[in-house]
């Protein structure tokens, strides 16, 4: 980049070397795009993952799943698109990611609805997490 | 810098894959139908997620088309088995369903 602008101040043109450089440059700064969104995603399926294993009550479970995979999916399909450019796999990667983003959040309402008008009761007031001893009172 | 790169799709694909295989206690452990409902379907967006970064891993465009099919099914599976529990019959229309259910209504009043 200082190249170009020290060719652009001293009047020359730009040589090929020049533009090389630039173009690694770009492409630094893309590959750290890239990263921030693949590594952003994973962090958001990771957390939703962790949220369903770990939460309470089934409607807890699908708030955390069906948040977290929708915002995850997007950035990971973002992240693969950035590294691709603009090719016909980037096109079909954001066909996928439209669809995941149509029937994601569709699918998770679904599940809700079909849980609760099945008679699913959420649960409901302070939720206090069974600590060992009330374990081994049961047993 | 393409080899760094190929590492980061590399952990990625893995940590989906860890990912999966944490879903996949909740299915089995799952105390309702609907748990386990929840955790195939969450499966099922995490498989397209790592058949689109596989592609990339190996370098073979093809699995995207499989990564497409892979989520359109996923969808339609989902709403099947929700209307199969429901209504404990697939050649059922929806929309018979709620007139024959409105009509049981109607009578128990």
């Amino acid at each position: 980049m200082s190249l170009l602008l020290a060719a652009a101040e001293t009047g020359q043109s730009a040589s090929p070397d020049m533009w090389a450089s630039v173009l690694h440059g770009l492409s630094i700064l893309r590959n750290i795009a890239v990263i921030i969104c693949l590594a952003s995603g994973l962090f958001f399926v990771l957390a939703g993952t962790f949220g369903v294993l770990r939460l309470p009550d089934f409607f807890t479970r699908l708030h955390a799943a069906g948040m977290t995979d929708t915002l995850g999916a997007e950035l990971i399909m973002l992240g693969l698109i950035i590294q691709d450019g603009f090719t016909l796999l980037s096109l079909k990667l954001l066909l996928v990611s439209f669809f995941l983003l149509m029937t994601s959040p569709t699918a998770t309402h679904a599940v809700a609805n079909a849980a609760y008008q099945a008679g699913l009761k959420p649960l409901i007031g302070r939720y206090k997490a069974p600590s060992p001893t009330d374990i081994k009172e049961e047993a | 810098m393409d080899d760094f790169m190929s590492y980061i799709n590399l952990g990625t694909a893995f940590f989906l894959l860890v990912s999966m295989a944490m879903m996949l206690g909740r299915l089995l452990l799952g105390p309702t139908l609907y748990d386990r409902l929840l955790a195939v379907n969450s499966f099922g967006t995490k498989t397209v997620l790592f058949l689109c970064v596989f592609c990339f891993v190996i370098g073979r465009p093809d699995g995207v088309d499989i990564a497409l099919l892979y989520a359109l099914m996923n969808f339609i599976a989902t709403i099947a088995v929700l209307k199969f529990f429901r209504y404990r019959a697939l050649d059922v229309s929806l929309a018979e369903s709620h007139i024959s259910k409105a009509n049981a209504e109607s009578e128990g009043a």
